[in-house]
């Protein structure tokens, strides 16, 4: 389902929340030439930031990358590509691209090199940079608990960027730690199943 | 001379005091977090994380490896009554939309106008900026937690010659030697450490400081 050249959402903030068995797979497959949009590039041993020691991401589009020396290694030696974006301005963008708006201001960035390249409108005497929506071919999510509806709890602070994820791909696969046989109770559910198309445990 | 141990401890110290009751604070990694060390007992105020927590408890000793409860440093943390989990989008709604009253974060320079360069130095340290250029922006006051220089070059600067992660945010300084209030005509100091002359501070500080009127001495030893 994941193919070369795939721009490839992943979520988790570090390692908290994140589909770790299924990057595992990638990793096996070697597949290769990914995008990877995240909340960061996590560490070198763990999750996605394996990705980048296998060198099967070509760039990245995320917020942090301190945690990862591989990612500045090979940013620095121009093997990857490296766009580093707020992570307010991140989260809106994934969440435009997957609530079908087309874009939004912030005053994130204003007067820095963010602002580079953007358009700025002046409204009511503020800045702001329009900003505009991501979408991915695949996102891989986690979830503490599935029901056979694809319906998922998210326990602590899993959630993070899995949420808004979950609905800005063409394909989501959320990687779970329980299928339940009974449905989720209605008011426990984080993301509906409607947003996801692979339940992976 | 201070040790960098006692410059961090006199300065969260001092920014632990800077809160109101209920007050929703959002602390940046490193020393900024050290705040939380130091709040008066009495004192009730919130904890906010970008990684989607508000209501952040004590270091959590009995997780795991892997702890499905963090701060946005990446350590496991308990969870205050009251406490609530949520998303990224939600995190940053609170933090962009005015609902944070105070953020601290460190510095690599800050300048005459209140500008904030804290997340790159080009061609050397390139992190990313994670979530400071929408704190900076949203927080209604942005404090800053740092040392009075790096290794004697000054950290407070006529402008910041690092790219920025905000332009004219910053409300309040404070470094080990003092408090800096950041007004529309000047860099105010409204407070200095007993343990520097005026001079000194003057000395260290690569801007034009203007000095309160009623420039308050901190007493010690609760400083050092």
């Amino acid at each position: 389902m994941i193919r070369e050249n795939d721009t490839l959402m992943v979520g988790g903030f570090l390692r908290c929340g994140t589909p770790d068995k299924v990057i595992e797979e990638i990793i096996k497959n070697k597949t290769g030439q990914l995008t990877l949009i995240a909340n960061d590039t996590s560490y070198p041993e763990h999750d996605r930031g394996r990705l980048i020691v296998n060198q099967l991401v070509k760039k990245v589009i995320v917020g942090h990358i301190g945690t990862n020396p591989e990612t500045v290694r090979q940013m620095n030696s121009g093997t990857l590509e490296v766009e580093l974006v707020p992570l307010g301005t991140l989260v809106e963008r994934i969440r435009c691209g997957g609530a079908g708006l087309g874009g939004f201001l912030t005053p994130t960035g204003v007067g820095t090199i963010v602002e580079e390249g953007k358009t700025v409108m002046e409204l009511d005497g503020r800045k702001y940079l329009l900003e505009k929506p991501i979408k991915a071919d695949v996102a891989l999510v986690y979830g503490s608990k599935a029901d056979r509806f694809g319906n998922l709890f998210l326990d602590g602070t899993t959630r993070n960027f899995n949420q808004v994820m979950a609905t800005a791909a063409t394909t989501v696969i959320a990687e779970v730690d329980e299928i339940c046989d009974k449905p989720l109770n209605p008011a426990e559910v984080t993301i509906p199943g409607i947003f996801i198309d692979y339940i992976v445990k | 001379m201070l040790s960098k141990e006692q410059c961090r401890e006199i300065i969260a110290r001092r920014i632990a005091r800077e809160f109101a009751q209920g007050d929703v604070i959002t602390l940046g990694i490193g020393l900024p977090t050290e705040v939380a060390n130091y709040i008066p007992h009495n004192r009730h105020v919130i904890f906010q994380s970008e990684n989607g927590l508000l209501g952040i408890g004590a270091h959590d000793e009995t997780a795991g490896d892997n702890p499905k409860i963090i701060n946005a440093g990446g350590g496991a943390v308990l969870t205050k009554p009251g406490a609530v989990f949520f998303d990224s989008s939600t995190a940053f709604a609170m933090i962009r939309g005015g609902h944070i009253d105070a953020t601290v974060l460190g510095a690599l320079q800050v300048d005459a106008n209140g500008n904030l360069a804290n997340w790159m130095i080009p061609g050397a340290f390139v992190p990313g900026m994670g979530g400071a250029m929408d704190l900076v922006v949203g927080a209604k006051k942005v404090i800053i937690a740092m040392e009075h220089t790096n290794k004697g070059t000054p950290r407070i600067v006529e402008k910041c010659t690092l790219p920025l992660t905000a332009a004219g945010e910053v409300d309040l300084i404070v470094t080990e030697r003092c408090v800096i209030e950041v007004t529309p005509q000047s860099l105010l100091l409204k407070e200095i450490n007993p343990l520097f002359s005026l001079e000194e501070v003057i000395a260290s500080t690569g801007a034009r400081l203007a000095i309160d009127n009623r420039l308050k001495r901190w007493e010690l030893p609760e400083a050092v």
